[in-house]
This record gives C-alpha cells, structure tokens and sequence, in this order.
C-alpha cells in the first residue's frame, strides 16, 4: 500500500484501487463489504456508494 | 464520432463498453444522471453537465441504473431529435411489465398468462383465476425484488394486505402471473439489433434465478426456437439492445418472462464466449454510421 491508499470510509480499512479505476466507479471493501464509489481519483476520495433504490434494475 | 455515455455510476459493465469503445478509437464522455438539469423546451443546444451541447452528440448511449432517470432522460433527448440507446419507446416498455405484457400480445409473442387488477379484492379474484402457485410482481423493479410466489388463499391474503398497508401507488397495481414451472433455470439472450448474439442458462435451486440473486449462469446453446421468439420479443418492444428472459415450460416451449433495457453481463460472457459488450458497441457505431 502507498501514501495514496484511500480508508473505507465505513471501517477504515485500506482500499485497494485498481489500476484502471475510474471516477464514479463502484467497488467493495475488502474487509466490511461495503459498497464505495470513487468519487475522486486525485486526489483519491471514496464515499459509500448510493443505497439501491427501488427503480435501480436492468 | 461522439458519444455521451450516460450513466448513475460506473459498473463492471460500464467499464466494459467503454473499453470497447476504445478499441475502435472512440472516447465516449460520460455523463453522471445525478447532475442532469434539463431545460425541457430549451431542446439540444444547451449544454450537457460534459459542457458540450447535446446536440454536438451523434448518440447517448443510456446506461443508468435508475431506471427512472434514464427513461426520463431519454423522453427529454428523444423529444429534441437526439439519438439514444435505447429509444425512449422500448425504455418505457420495458421498464413496466405491464406495459411489456401488452406490447408481447399485441406481437402474438408468447408469454405467462398474466393478470393486472387494482385493488386487494381484485387481486385475490385474478391470482385465483390464474390459479395457485402465482406469481405476484411489482409492475417496476429488477433484480427479482419483491416477487412473491402465491401458494394458498392465506398467504395471497396476507401479501395483498402488506402490498396495501406498506406500499406506494405502485405496489398497489397487482401484477399476477401464473407460474411456469420451469426445469430449475431460466434463460437470458441477448438481443443486439436483429440477432440473438448469445444466451445464458440461469440455474438456481431458488425459483427466482436471476444472477443478481445467485442463480449460475452457463452457455445455452441459442437454437432456431430460442432466436424466432427472442427476435419477435425484441421487436414488440421497439428493438435495440435487449436482454429477454425466457421459461421454457413442460413441454420445452419458451414464453417470454420479462425485458431489460439496459442489461447485465458481466458474468455472461466467459460462459458463452461471446464478447457481449464488443458486439453491443460494434452494434451502436454501426447504427451511428447508418444515421450520419
């Protein structure tokens, strides 16, 4: 892990951030399972991601 | 060419297609739903939250997960003249199985037999006339949430009155379906324009399979029968790209169960070997190039 590792922002875990991550990007902490948006790649900023709405579907 | 790629937040899927994307030299920008502020009779010229104008886009591709959002965002882009995919049309069908069942009858595509009443009394008469096991459906929703399979007069009692108490106006159009009784699976194709590219099988203990909901997903050969109903399903609710799930029946017949107007895949191109999300985008810049 670098400097640049982000914290769950649920457990404080570090996040590991893939090396193709995107902005608005979806990914689970590995240690709560948390869902968490990238919401900033640099600086990297994660927030939980959205609860699922009732309309969220295919 | 430009593309705006529209989007709540990006899934597996998303980065998918726009890797897709890439490999045929495309960038499409992407578009969050959440900072959309449409001046509805303003029409295309102003900007989108990209800065650039709406029309300087030659398609949107919608891929939200609110399904809301995108339908209104389509009904807004396509009342100005420009291009999506899906069309508002299919979006709107698709995202109201009701709206789906009537459009496959309309098509003479063969489907559950399927009820809608609209009040606690009228439901119980249409789930017994469908008779026992039934299914009860909210009229929007995805992931196989909120489905209810109806055993007995007592536990379509007690569903109908927690849908009453507990619901919004939606839960309050009662969906009613017989149930097909299907072999352990289910069957999702893929629709890109006019073919069926690939199919999974969903298996599942469970009698709801989506994979969202653990079902496993393997190749299903896509025979004659599979692609004419698929097609025909397809085309009911307006073409473009489509997921159609089907049940096959005792007797090995398909009906179709439901249509998804922006689909998943992640887990259904390993198992066919079809590179589901290079065959949508090869799809969309086909058809871009077919409108310029």
């Amino acid at each position: 892990m670098t400097a640049e590792t982000p914290l769950c922002p649920e457990c404080d875990a570090e996040v590991e951030i893939p090396s193709d991550a995107m902005e608005n990007e979806l990914l689970a902490c590995a240690e709560c399972g948390s869902e968490l948006e990238i919401m900033s790649l640099s600086p990297l900023e994660l927030e939980l991601a959205p609860e699922v709405e009732e309309d969220w579907g295919e | 060419m430009r593309v705006a790629l529209l989007v709540t937040h990006i899934r597996a899927e998303e980065k998918l297609l726009l890797a897709a994307f890439n490999s045929r030299g495309i960038n499409p920008e992407v578009i969050l739903d959440r900072e959309l502020n449409f001046d509805v009779s303003r029409g295309p010229e102003q900007r989108a939250p990209s800065g650039r104008a709406w029309r300087g886009y030659d398609l949107v591709f919608e891929r939200c997960v609110s399904t809301s959002r995108g339908m209104y965002a389509l009904a807004v882009l396509n009342s100005w003249g420009v291009r999506t995919f899906n069309s508002y049309e299919t979006a709107a069908i698709c995202s109201d199985k009701l709206r789906t069942s009537v459009a496959l009858t309309q098509h003479g595509v063969p489907q559950p037999h399927t009820r809608v009443a609209f009040t606690p009394a009228s439901a119980m008469q249409a789930i017994e006339d469908v008779k026992y096991p039934a299914v009860l459906k909210p009229v929007t929703g995805s992931w196989g949430r909120l489905l209810a399979r109806v055993h007995n007069r007592d536990s379509a009692e007690a569903i109908l009155e927690h849908r009453q108490t507990l619901g919004d106006y939606n839960h309050h159009i009662y969906y009613v379906q017989e149930y097909v009784d299907k072999p352990g699976r289910d069957i999702r194709a893929f629709v890109v324009g006019d073919r069926t590219i690939a199919a999974i099988y969903r298996a599942s203990n469970h009698w709801i399979t989506n994979t969202a909901r653990g079902g496993q997903a393997t190749n299903c050969p896509v025979t004659a029968p599979v692609n004419e109903i698929c097609l025909r399903a397809a085309e009911a609710v307006g073409g473009g790209i489509l997921a159609i799930d089907l049940l096959e029946d005792a007797q090995g017949n398909c009906v179709v169960n439901e249509i998804n107007h922006t689909m998943e895949f992640r887990n259904s191109s390993e198992p066919t070997g079809v590179d589901i999300a290079q065959e949508v985008i090869d799809f969309v810049i086909q058809q871009i190039e077919v409108m310029a």
